[in-house]
C-alpha cells in the first residue's frame, strides 16, 4: 500500500479542508440562531406578553367551554365536511376516470374550478350567495349542513385528485385478473381496486383531514349562533370581550392538540407504506 | 378430435399501426393442451389475451365453448366465468388473504354462499398443495407459491378453459417444477389448456399439440415431436436451436419481421 500513495500522491487542496468549511458554515448558523434568541429574551417586555397572553385566569375562565362547545364544533364541522368531500371526491375521481367524454370533462372542470378559488369565497358563496340567489332554498342542518356542503365542495375537488391518482397507482394486472374472473368493471372497481387504492392515499387523505381542520375556521364568515361557534369564533369572540390575546392562545393550542397527533399518525402510515413497498 | 373448446377464425390484431396478429385459424379441443411457443414479439401473449377478451381483437373471431366471445352483444363477464387465466405476474389481491383471494370472486361473482365459497376454496388450496398457507398474505408467499394459488384461484371458479400466460417465466428456477407440476396435475384430469410458455420440456412431455408463432402468424402446428423434435420450417428450427442451446447462438441482426415488445 505504501508504494501506490507514493506513486499517485493524493492531492493537496489549498486552503481549508470539505469538512473544515462544512464546520464553519455550521458554526456561523448556530451563533445566527443562538443570538436571535438571545436578542428576543433582552428586547422583550416578558411582562406585557404575560399579561396579553398567558393570563391563567382568563384561560381558566374559557374551560370547559372551548372543549365541549367549541372543539367538539370544529371537530363536527370538519368530520361532516370531509364525508362530504370524500363522498363527492370519490364520484369526481370516478368520473374522471371514467370512459365517456362528458364526465370526464365535467370532473376536469369541477376540478380545475374549486381548486383554484380559495376557501373563503366558497363559503360567502354558500353564506350569502346561494340564499340570495334561491330565495326559499334551504340548505338542510342549518348552519352546519353549510359548513358541512361548502368544506365538502372546496376537499372534492382536491380528494378527487388524490384518490384518482390512488386508482391510478394499484397495478394494471389487478384489473386484468379481477376482470379474467368475471368481475364487472364496476364490481371490480368496489371489490378489488379501491380498497386498494384507499391503503395508498391514506396518508394524504389525513393530510387532508388536518387542512379542513383548519378551514372550518371559515365558518366565521357565515354568521353563527353562540351554540355555533367552533374554535376560532369562540377565541376571537373572548378575546375582543375580555381585551386579551390569552384566548387566541388558548384556541391555537387546541387546534395543535388534534393536528399535532393527526400528522404524526400520517408520518407512522408513511414510513409503513415505505416498509410494505420494500 | 372433440368439439372444439376454443374456436379462432381469421383473428387480427393492431396496436396503432403495429400489426401484432395477422390472421390467426386455431381450434382447440375439449381436454387438450395446446402450448404456444414462439420469439418475443411474435404475438402470442396478444393471442391468448384475445381469447378471453383481455385484448379487443381488431377483426375475427373468438368461440369459447361454442359461445361468440366477439360478439358485441354477449355478456362477456358471464362468458369469462368459464376461462380461467393465470398471469406471468400472478395478479394475486395483495389486500386479501389467500383463502380471501380465493372465495371473494366466487362469492361476488358466483354468488356462492360463505360456507360452501370457503369449502371450495379449500378444497382447491389443497389441490396444489398450498392448505397451509390459506391465512397468509401474497406478500409472504415465494413466487412459486404465488403462481399455484393464482392457478386455485381460477379454479375455484370452476372453468372449463384455463390460459396460461407464461406462467412460469417470473419465477427463481428451482420453483419453476412446482407450479408444472400442478399444471401437469391438470392436464391429467381433462382440463382444455392454451399455454404461451418457454418451457420446451413440458411442452413436450404434457402438451397435445405445440403451436410455433411468429410474426404475427402461426407458422407450424402438430404434435411436440413433430414441431419441436422435426420442425419444417427454418424460423421454427432457428427459434428452436436458440432456446435449446442459448450458449451457442451468434449475434445477428435485428430482423424487421419481430412486431411489438412483448410476447
Amino acid at each position: 500500500m505504501a508504494d501506490t500513495t507514493e506513486k499517485t500522491p493524493v492531492p493537496r487542496r489549498k486552503g481549508m479542508t470539505r469538512r473544515q468549511k462544512r464546520r464553519l458554515s455550521r458554526g456561523i448558523q448556530y451563533a445566527v440562531f443562538v443570538a436571535a434568541v438571545v436578542a428576543f429574551g433582552v428586547t422583550a417586555d416578558w411582562g406585557r406578553l404575560q399579561n396579553q397572553f398567558a393570563q391563567v385566569e382568563i384561560a381558566e375562565r374559557m374551560f370547559p367551554e372551548v372543549i365541549t362547545l367549541a372543539l367538539k364544533n370544529t371537530v363536527l364541522y370538519t368530520v361532516t365536511g370531509f364525508g362530504v368531500g370524500l363522498a363527492l371526491g370519490m364520484l369526481i375521481a370516478l368520473m374522471r376516470l371514467s370512459s365517456v367524454g362528458p364526465y370526464r370533462w365535467l370532473a376536469g372542470i369541477y376540478i380545475e374550478i374549486f381548486r383554484g378559488l380559495p376557501a373563503l369565497l366558497i363559503f360567502i358563496f354558500i353564506g350569502v350567495a346561494v340564499p340570495l340567489a334561491f330565495p326559499g332554498t334551504e340548505i338542510i342542518g342549518g348552519t352546519y349542513g353549510k359548513v358541512a356542503l361548502a368544506l365538502g365542495l372546496v376537499a372534492a375537488a382536491y380528494m378527487a385528485e388524490t384518490i384518482r391518482a390512488g386508482i391510478q397507482a394499484v397495478p394494471k394486472g389487478q384489473m386484468e385478473a379481477a376482470r379474467s374472473l368475471g368481475f364487472s368493471p364496476g364490481r371490480a372497481m368496489v371489490s378489488i381496486i379501491i380498497p386498494q387504492a384507499f391503503r395508498i392515499i391514506l396518508p394524504p387523505l389525513t393530510n387532508e383531514l388536518v387542512l379542513l381542520f383548519k378551514d372550518s375556521s371559515l365558518v366565521l364568515f357565515l354568521g353563527v349562533t353562540l351554540e355555533e361557534r367552533e374554535l376560532s369564533k369562540y377565541g376571537r369572540d373572548l378575546a375582543s370581550q375580555t381585551a386579551n390575546s390569552t384566548p387566541i392562545l388558548v384556541a391555537g393550542l387546541c387546534y395543535l392538540l388534534i393536528t399535532i397527533p393527526l400528522g404524526f399518525v400520517v408520518r407512522r402510515m408513511e414510513a409503513k407504506a415505505q416498509e410494505a413497498v420494500r | 378430435m372433440s368439439r372444439p373448446e376454443i374456436r379462432v377464425s381469421r383473428l387480427h390484431k393492431s396496436f396503432g399501426d403495429n400489426h401484432v396478429l395477422r390472421g390467426i385459424d386455431l381450434e382447440i379441443g375439449q381436454g387438450e393442451v395446446v402450448c404456444v411457443i414462439g420469439p418475443s414479439g411474435s404475438g402470442k401473449s396478444t393471442l391468448l389475451r384475445c381469447v378471453n377478451l383481455l385484448e379487443e381483437p381488431t377483426e375475427g373471431q373468438v368461440f369459447v365453448g361454442g359461445i361468440e366471445l366477439t360478439d358485441p352483444d354477449v355478456d362477456i363477464d358471464a362468458a369469462r366465468r368459464r376461462i380461467g387465466m393465470v398471469f406471468q405476474q400472478f395478479n394475486l389481491f395483495p389486500h386479501l388473504t389467500v383463502t380471501e383471494n380465493l372465495t371473494l370472486p366466487q362469492r361476488r361473482v358466483l354468488r356462492r354462499g360463505k360456507a360452501e365459497a370457503a369449502k371450495v376454496a379449500a378444497r382447491n388450496l389443497e389441490r396444489v398443495g398450498l392448505a397451509e398457507k390459506a391465512d397468509a398474505y401474497p406478500a409472504s408467499l415465494s413466487g412459486g407459491q404465488q403462481q399455484r394459488v393464482a392457478i386455485a384461484r381460477a379454479l375455484a371458479m370452476g372453468p372449463e378453459v384455463m390460459l396460461f400466460d407464461e406462467p412460469t417465466s417470473a419465477l427463481d428456477p428451482e420453483l419453476v417444477g412446482d407450479v408444472l407440476a400442478v399444471m401437469r396435475m391438470l392436464a391429467d384430469e381433462g382440463m382444455t389448456m392454451m399455454v404461451v410458455t418457454h418451457e420446451m420440456t413440458f411442452a413436450r412431455e404434457v402438451a397435445d399439440r405445440v403451436v410455433f408463432m411468429d410474426g404475427g402468424v402461426i407458422v407450424e402446428d402438430g404434435t411436440p415431436e413433430r414441431v419441436i423434435g422435426a420442425p419444417r420450417h427454418e424460423r421454427t428450427r432457428h427459434f428452436l436451436s436458440r432456446l435449446l442451446d442459448p450458449a451457442m447462438a451468434q449475434v445477428e441482426e435485428e430482423t424487421s419481421d419481430q412486431v411489438g415488445k412483448s410476447g
